[in-house]
């Protein structure tokens, strides 16, 4: 079967005044029918990476690969015109806090029938119907209620449901999440992710998890890819998360206070300067 | 027993004027004694930080009774006696350092207003030296810092004027969680070292257990429960809410959560 995604040597660099910025060093990814995470600092690249498989590096940032394609097709050499059909249609991203990425002046109800009109030719009538399952299949009861409202009358777990709503309501084969649930509070996270989950795995699609917290990405993904400093510094199937080696793995796995095995002190990371350095593991299939 | 460090008896507080008039916070009771850390856990909304914005006089609009170190609070203003003895560390190092002020200003414009005047050059590099920043960081601005050192930063000016109490609003919420495990060990060395009294604002109960003595949750402006932080790891909560929140976070960490023993209090 072929993959989702296939990248090869990527790098998003940023001139400065004091030389180029390398946010990402070269690193080398696929993405199966499964779902992947990233992890790491902020800082790290796992961001810039998400947002150069989208095309969304602004000048004069510099996105370079020996491959970055999507099913065959590069997205490095695709028009403006076929990058913005893609986004949504076949690659959609969630952000972080939908109290920046919903428009407030428009009603979740026209925002989400947009981005089904946008991708496909269907009557309002049939629009209006389907973005009312959407909001149904994110478990948001009275839809039609909710429709009509403004993205300031919605909670913050709302908001990233009906963001949620929205980007997969094209059916994308891609879902890219950016910390989805950094921006709630921990008793609506998993709710929030258990829904995306589902509904990912039921569409069988792709999905990148970006997030710095290592334990929640574990138990979301199949894969887990931990960045540092731009790079790849080591790829573990999730559920063999505890045979993880690279001490900057285990370094972010055991600062995490853990309410079952307390400890006097937290163990603080020392950083060596040489896995800036060491080469980018590759996360190729 | 001594006197508690913090004491507050049903604290109101209310936002809004008129008839928009709302009450967020319904009657509290807390004790906090000395030399302790307490934590507070909810969701936002819960009013968990209004109650130690209430304490340190950022709120006009309250009733009940307060009293820090057997001072008794006043509606607004507060004694200078009361700002030495207590000081706040805010979320986001981000927004509450002067963009435009070098470290060295931040700490000595801080003990200026403590009226210390002696050895103020001294002082600042002994505060740099506890925070575990080195003379070095002194003549920097904020942005030429990470957020863990802005952190340290901000922490260093609430240890400035020499306090009994520290109130701490998600002191690291914003930071990453290897940056969050040097903070909260900065916390506790300076606990045991200075004999401070916390009371901590988090909405990660793995912080708070880490951290803290005794845990008071709160719903909607309420306290459903207080229990000792052992009880907390050993999962004896009472109230549905206390253990929602358990729930939830042992399942984000990975550990398999309290779906069966839920069952069973629901059966």
């Amino acid at each position: 079967m072929s993959n989702l995604l296939d990248i090869e040597n990527l790098s998003v660099r940023f001139p400065t005044r004091s030389g180029s910025f390398e946010a990402v060093r070269g690193i080398s990814l696929s993405l199966g029918r499964e779902r992947l995470g990233i992890v790491g600092e902020s800082g790290s690249g796992k961001s810039m990476t998400g947002r150069a498989i989208l095309g969304l590096i602004r000048k004069p940032g510099q996105v370079t690969a020996d491959r970055l394609e999507m099913q065959g097709e590069s997205l490095l050499t695709a028009s403006p015109k076929r990058m913005r059909a893609i986004r949504g249609k076949h690659i959609s991203m969630i952000m972080q806090d939908p109290k920046y990425s919903l428009n407030p002046v428009m009603t979740v109800g026209d925002q989400i029938i947009e981005a089904l009109r946008t991708h496909e030719k269907v009557g309002k009538a049939e629009a209006y119907k389907r973005a009312l399952e959407m909001l149904d299949a994110v478990a948001i009861r009275e839809p039609e209620r909710v429709m009509k409202l403004y993205p300031h009358e919605v909670s913050g777990g709302m908001g990233q449901r009906i963001m949620i709503a929205m980007m997969l309501i094209p059916n994308p084969e891609i879902l890219i999440a950016d910390e989805p649930t950094s921006a709630l509070d921990v008793s609506v996270q998993l709710q929030v992710l258990e829904i995306m989950d589902k509904l990912v795995r039921e569409r069988g699609m792709g999905l990148i998890f970006i997030s710095h917290d290592l334990n929640l990405v574990a138990g979301f993904c199949d894969r887990v890819a931990v960045m540092y400093a731009g790079r790849i510094v080591e790829v573990c199937e999730a559920g063999r998360l505890h045979e993880a080696k690279h001490p900057y793995t285990l370094g972010l796995l055991n600062s995490v206070p853990d309410l079952e095995r307390p400890r006097p002190r937290l163990e603080a990371l020392t950083r060596d300067p040489a896995w800036r350095e060491a080469p980018s593991v590759s996360a190729l299939l | 027993m001594s006197l508690p460090e913090i004491q507050i008896e049903g604290l109101e507080v209310f936002f809004g004027d008129g008839t928009e008039r709302t009450r967020v916070v319904h009657g509290i009771d807390l004790n906090v004694a000395q030399g302790e850390s307490y934590g507070l856990v909810g969701e936002s909304g819960s009013g968990k930080s209004t109650v130690l914005r209430a304490l340190v006089g950022l709120v006009p609009d309250w009733a009940g009774a307060m009293s820090v170190g057997g001072e008794k609070l006043s509606r607004i203003g507060r004694s200078k006696e009361f700002y030495r003895r207590v000081q706040m560390v805010f979320q986001d190092p981000y927004a509450s350092l002067h963009p435009r002020q070098t470290v060295d200003r931040v700490l000595s414009e801080t003990l200026a207003l403590h009226g210390i005047k002696d050895g103020v050059d001294a002082r600042i590099d002994r505060l740099l030296e506890q925070v575990g920043l080195g003379g070095g960081f002194r003549f920097r601005y904020p942005h030429q810092l990470s957020g863990g050192q802005r952190q340290r930063v901000a922490i260093a000016r609430a240890l400035a004027p020499e306090p009994k109490v520290l109130l701490l609003d998600e002191p690291t919420s914003a930071l990453d969680v290897s940056v969050q495990a040097e903070i909260l060990n900065l916390l506790s060395d300076l606990r045991s070292e200075f004999g401070l009294t916390y009371l901590m604002v988090s909405h990660d109960l793995g912080v708070i257990g880490h951290m803290c003595d005794r845990v008071a949750v709160m719903q909607t402006g309420e306290i459903v429960e207080t229990l000792e932080v052992d009880a907390m790891r050993r999962l004896q909560a009472e109230h549905p809410y206390t253990r929602h929140l358990l729930d939830s976070a042992l399942r984000s960490s990975g550990h398999a959560g309290m779906a069966a023993d839920a069952k069973l209090s629901a059966g």
